[in-house]
């Protein structure tokens, strides 16, 4: 076998994986968008835009109101994803530029271990210990404010690590020439480091927003599942993965299919907040 | 090269060894209940043991999808936790034990008794706080289960409800997600099966079973059929099998007659139902 003929052999295999891997995402999409054309066609997207609540099982009178359960995600990932980073941030700033190297290393791994542990973990904790707290001033305990809190804990961990290896990545010579112009550490870093590494930064940032709109074991067990829009922090929601994980396995005909449109409206949002997270690291680039 | 043979080869060779040693001849597929299957899954093991020559694969999906598979034919036997519906035609429905759903309350919740009409005024939000019952002056929370689960439909038909008619607090989806919820919160109201629940409180978990029509919630209140919510955990063949005859129909009809049977009501026991003694 000759080199060269080797090497052909080696990138068409390669080649194919690789094809095989960004096909499925385009299969998973095409499949989901034909899985949730029955309940389309049958009820029509008017009703699951117009109805108020989300009764796909009642037999007297269905209704398939998707509108509280989008909004649910959109607003605990919104509500997550700013304690996330102000915390997140946080962390990062301090490993990179204030703490001692032996505390950097520690916070490094434990955020580590923190990205680790499985959601469900997670979830049966917030169930358990965090739920019951809530519970005690501001019933029923399950709801946003739970569901945010157990979600800002999941997602802590990629904000911080993102942003400390994009802080870690600001160039010597511009670091030079801050402490060169007699600024101090607290301006070096407002001024200077963190607008240096704004791309890098805002690209983790989208992408923990990604996990949280998929998140589902964790959520499920603490949101409180009512698809409502939310009077307070503390009622309850159900987030679109939430409604799947309920719902799906007992699932028939046009309540399936209908489950489906939410699963596609989803995949839709995912891809396009990881499409706006390319966008937001291609800016260092340009 | 070498590797690409191991690694489709190996999967093969196994796959052919193992057809080529089983004596095997007759597979049967069970779809259907997830609340039904891990108790028949222990059934079929037994059976299987007894009869070496019969393999049966049991696969969940919900009570609507095994009467589904079950009338379509992709399964010879579908299992249901509810009762089958009027336009679910075609199939004879063998019980092979029933399963009691509880009411839980809060172990500090001081109200020990409900009724049927009570549970339903306190599902659509007419009684909207415990000292309307005999309670602390506290709303109560409810607890529903989500669409589409058997323990929702039955509970539904006890109560003469549909399920738009529920206004709920919090929705849980699998039985330990309602004990939970209600074991963290003194305030709530939630159902689940009563083996569940008596596991739980057996635990030392702090949960309560409050009688319904003054009935306590018993594995003999159920099995005498006194106890209001309870629904039959059944086993589903299509018509035809009782008159068809192969080797597949004859393995199909002894297993359901097995798991009819007095020899598995140990099996039944153990999983927390009630076995229906004929």
């Amino acid at each position: 076998m000759s080199r060269s003929f080797r090497d052909r052999i080696v990138a068409i295999g390669l080649g194919v994986i690789a094809i095989g891997c960004s096909g499925s995402v385009l299969l998973i999409l095409l499949w989901t968008a034909s899985e949730s054309l029955p309940a389309l066609k049958a009820v029509g997207l008017g009703q699951f835009l117009t109805d108020e609540r989300w009764l796909p099982g009642s037999e007297r009178e269905p209704q398939y109101g998707a509108l509280p359960i989008l909004f649910g995600s959109v607003l605990v990932t919104a509500a997550a994803i700013i304690p996330a980073t102000i915390i997140g941030l946080g962390a990062a700033i301090y490993g990179e530029y204030y703490s001692p190297k032996f505390l950097k290393t520690i916070l490094h791994r434990s955020l580590e271990l923190l990205a680790g542990i499985p959601s469900v973990v997670v979830g049966f904790w917030a169930l358990i210990v965090l739920v019951p707290l809530i519970a005690q001033w501001a019933p029923p305990g399950q709801g946003l404010f739970a569901a945010t809190i157990v979600l800002a804990l999941m997602i802590l961990p990629t904000v911080a690590l993102t942003s400390a290896s994009s802080l870690a990545q600001v160039p010597s010579e511009t670091r030079a020439a801050a402490k060169a112009l007699g600024l101090g550490r607290a301006t070096q870093i407002i001024k200077v480091y963190l607008p240096s590494s704004r791309a890098g930064i805002l690209g983790g940032v989208l992408l923990a927003a990604a996990r949280a709109v998929g998140e589902t074991l964790a959520v499920v067990m603490v949101c409180g599942n009512i698809a409502q829009f939310p009077t307070s922090f503390f009622d309850p929601i159900r987030p679109v993965t939430a409604a799947i994980a309920l719902e799906m396995g007992y699932a028939t005909s046009f309540h399936r299919s209908a489950l489906f449109v939410l699963a596609f409206i989803l995949v839709l949002a995912v891809i396009g907040l990881l499409g706006a997270s390319k966008l937001g690291t291609g800016i260092r680039r340009r | 090269m070498n590797f690409f043979r191991y690694a489709l080869g190996a999967p093969c060779a196994l796959l052919l060894a193992g057809c080529g040693t089983d004596s095997t001849s007759v597979y049967l597929t069970v779809t259907g209940s997830s609340t039904v299957a891990p108790l028949l899954s222990e059934i079929a093991k037994r059976f299987e043991s007894a009869n070496p020559g019969i393999r049966i694969e049991v696969q969940t999906g919900g009570s609507s999808r095994g009467i589904a598979d079950a009338i379509a034919g992709r399964a010879n036997i579908g299992m249901s936790s509810r009762e089958l519906k009027e336009d679910e035609a075609g199939l004879v429905s063998h019980p092979i034990a029933v399963d009691g759903i509880a009411v839980i309350l809060h172990q500090e919740n001081p109200v020990k008794g409900l009724t049927l009409q009570q549970l339903a005024d306190i599902y659509t939000g007419k009684i909207e706080r415990w000292s309307e019952l005999g309670g602390p002056d506290r709303e109560i929370i409810v607890v529903n289960k989500a669409e589409g689960r058997g323990t929702l439909e039955v509970f539904l038909k006890a109560v003469s409800l549909d399920s738009s008619d529920i206004s709920a607090d919090l929705i849980a989806g699998e039985n330990q997600h309602a004990i939970k919820t209600v074991a963290g919160n003194a305030d709530a109201i939630g159902y689940v099966s009563i083996g569940a629940a008596e596991a739980e409180i057996e635990g030392g978990l702090a949960i309560t079973m409050p009688t319904i029509d003054e009935i306590p919630p018993s594995a003999d209140a159920v099995a005498s059929g006194s106890f209001p919510i309870s629904r039959p955990l059944l086993l589903l063949v299509p018509e035809n099998t009782q008159t068809e005859d192969s080797a597949e129909v004859e393995a199909t009809r002894s297993f359901v007659a097995f798991a009819k049977g007095e020899s598995v009501s140990d099996i039944i026991s153990a999983q927390l139902y009630v076995p229906i003694i004929p």
